[in-house]
């Protein structure tokens, strides 16, 4: 809710992978306050000059009408065909394999393929033909196939769990809350189930959180470069079968190479004239050669691995392995090889849970989690109303992104604030540098950014007051390194991306203590840095 | 403007009591089954019999689209035959399963839960991790 002597805040909820032109609904709130609503992709750009416009969306839903979901999903993925596809952002090394492949191939049926058809059978290139199909038809199945995304959680389980946790104890602000895990039996075993800060969630059983698309996907393998995608449960066996017929492929074609070199070398006496006559069969045999190992050392591997029943994500962190523990056994394996290989080959085609062509509704952007980043340990500490009076105020700027959860008040309440804004220079100590929008003012909201320009008229309001030191308090022990990191690599873009960064921040948080008035003001100068990098960054824009 | 948004969300607020979450039973595998327990926050609106008759039900719908069957088999080899293209233009099994879980949730909603002013969320909307229950307040 925009309310006098307040600036909007900004709710940083998706990353989204294009660059799209910003569209921008002008926004003159009371008291000449301007509040720009930035559509989901725009948000890093700002237009400036927006100040004295005429609102246009009062419910600012306009920009999110028919939109699809996969113009707003989290995650750093990239899709193409409306939807239809899905890759990782980095697709170099993808173009490279597609390369490498046609590129042999099409040599092969350049100049080998008529020669040893005439000469051998006609029976070779058509195998190669379908060789090449499958092969190329496995590697874009595997590449724009969704591997098994996990749908982050929605803003009232988030509630939900909130309101399981304990509360916070006020005596004991050092008290570190215990992590939060959930520890469930599988078939006798026990398996420990992380909470997925990035996409609020318990991570269900063999789910893991990439860290290059920043999603949480079910039975992950690993992330592929060579196919542009992460490999998981849902394009596990397009890999494999990628790799098989790879392997097959590269052995198929090298053998042909091989035999015509021999065939030419018989006919014109000597290997030096065959070379002469055919160039490209060794420049392909060579190919084949050096990439016939690694392709043939990774299927075997997958195939031990699928005959073993374990992702290489568990085999890399040694999962159910013997040595540590004599009675682990692997709980998701079915019990004999060969069963494993059909329920891995010839499983279910489970269909994609992020429904990425779905219209945009209200109702689905009500469920989303408005923040992306929900710093973990903020409902442990306790807020106090008093650690903002008589603080210094930054004049320049207030970091971008802390959220809270007020501690007193319903959990479903969760105010954000968003955005680095240079306060205005007439007014050197406003008493609202950051106002905080409700979850359930941005229901149909993208992304809110007050103009930077923006006048701040200094009122007072208890429950501002409070909010903003609760903001103070979560910037404090939202660990300003990782907030700089975020903002030297992607300024604008909304903090809570990488794993590892997200799982650091409860120790950060609860490490850190209930911020006194003294510590409050030095904790300005911390964030300065950040927030002047943002600065820099809006200001060029 | 503003003022206005706030009454309407007021108004929700009142009428929605909160939101209760069935977690996935994990006991016997990675399969989709979700806990037949009745929560505590429901057991004024409705039994543990019809509850357990709903989650049942919906767990044995999962449990046939991921059964190693016949029909899974043949869907897949199909499939691998013609390099996965013939995909594209397929209702999976699992797809068929799912959809008559949408079906049969919507028909208990109408029936059963909704005159209790319970509504349960597909689960395949919330990623098959939970069954969302939204408790909202009844007149009586």
């Amino acid at each position: 809710m925009v309310s006098p002597g307040t600036l909007a805040a900004a709710n940083n909820q998706t990353r989204l992978l294009d660059d799209s032109s910003p569209t921008l609904n002008q926004n003159q709130a009371q008291d000449s306050i301007d509040v720009v609503d930035i559509n989901l992709e725009s948000r890093n750009k700002v237009v400036p000059g927006s100040t004295n416009s005429r609102m246009t969306s009062p419910t600012m839903a306009t920009t999110t009408d028919m939109r699809k979901k996969w113009q707003v999903l989290p995650g750093r993925n990239t899709y193409f065909c409306d939807g239809r596809i899905l890759m990782a952002k980095q697709k170099g090394i993808f173009y490279l394999t597609t390369f490498l492949i046609l590129m042999v191939s099409t040599m092969f049926f350049a100049f080998d393929s008529p020669y040893l058809a005439k000469r051998v059978t006609i029976a070779i290139p058509l195998i190669a033909a379908v060789m090449v199909v499958f092969c190329l038809a496995t590697l874009f199945r595997t590449s724009f196939t969704d591997p098994g995304i996990l749908p982050r959680g929605t803003a009232a389980e988030l509630a939900d769990l909130e309101r399981q946790i304990e509360p916070p104890n006020p005596d004991n602000p050092q008290y570190r809350p215990p992590p939060r895990t959930r520890e469930v039996t599988i078939r006798g075993q026990t398996v420990i189930l992380k909470y997925c800060f990035s996409c609020k969630l318990f991570r269900p059983p063999r789910t893991s959180h990439c860290s290059m698309c920043d999603n949480c996907v079910e039975n992950f393998d690993h992330h592929c470069p060579w196919v542009g995608n992460c490999v998981g449960k849902r394009n596990y066996r397009y890999f494999y079968l990628f790799l098989v017929s790879t392997c097959i492929l590269s052995m198929f074609v090298f053998a042909c190479n091989i035999t015509t070199l021999v065939l030419v070398t018989t006919e014109q006496g000597g290997f030096l004239e065959a070379l002469k006559n055919k160039p490209a069969s060794i420049v392909e045999a060579l190919v084949c050669f050096i990439s016939i190992w690694s392709v043939l050392g990774l299927a075997g591997f997958h195939t031990y691995l699928i005959a073993a029943g374990i992702t290489t994500n568990e085999d890399i962190k040694g999962a159910w392995s013997k040595k540590h523990d004599q009675d682990a056994f692997n709980p998701y394996s079915n019990g004999s090889a060969v069963s494993n290989f059909c329920s891995t080959l010839c499983g279910p085609n489970t269909p994609s849970l992020i429904d990425r062509r779905g219209i945009v509704t209200e109702e689905y952007t009500k469920t989303l989690c408005q923040s992306s980043h929900m710093s973990p340990a903020q409902p442990y500490i306790p807020v106090q109303n008093s650690t903002i009076d008589g603080a210094t105020y930054p004049r320049q700027a207030i970091p971008r992104s802390s959220l809270t959860t007020s501690s007193s008040s319903d959990s479903s309440t969760y105010e954000s604030c968003s955005e680095d804004r240079p306060f205005s220079r007439h007014h050197p100590r406003p008493a609202h540098p950051v106002s905080f929008l409700q979850l359930s003012d941005l229901s149909t909201t993208s992304s809110i950014q007050s103009n930077k320009d923006s006048m701040v008229s200094p009122t007072n309001s208890n429950a501002s007051t409070l909010r903003f030191s609760a903001a103070l308090n979560s910037v404090n022990s939202t660990s300003s390194p990782t907030q700089q990191q975020q903002h030297e690599m992607q300024p604008l873009l909304p903090a809570g991306h990488g794993e590892e960064q997200c799982d650091t921040r409860p120790e950060d948080a609860a490490g850190s203590p209930q911020p006194s008035p003294g510590v409050t003001t030095s904790s300005h100068d911390a964030f300065q840095t950040p927030s002047q990098c943002g600065i820099l960054k809006l200001s060029s824009v | 403007m503003a003022n206005s948004q706030g009454i309407a969300m007021e108004n929700i607020t009142r009428q929605l009591q909160g939101k209760v979450f069935i977690q996935r039973d994990y006991s016997e595998g990675t399969g989709v089954k979700f806990q037949t327990k009745l929560p505590q926050e429901l057991t004024d609106r409705i039994d543990q019999a019809r509850f357990e008759f709903t989650v049942n039900k919906l767990n044995e719908f999962y449990a046939e689209a991921e059964r190693l069957g016949a029909r899974t088999y043949c869907e897949s080899c199909l499939a691998c035959l013609t390099a996965y293209t013939v995909l594209v233009c397929m209702t999976t099994h699992y797809d068929k399963c799912v959809k008559k879980a949408g079906l049969f949730i919507q028909q208990q909603n109408d029936e059963i839960y909704a005159p209790r002013g319970l509504v349960i969320t597909d689960p395949f909307t919330r990623g098959l991790r939970v069954v969302e229950i939204t408790v909202y307040a009844t007149d009586t």
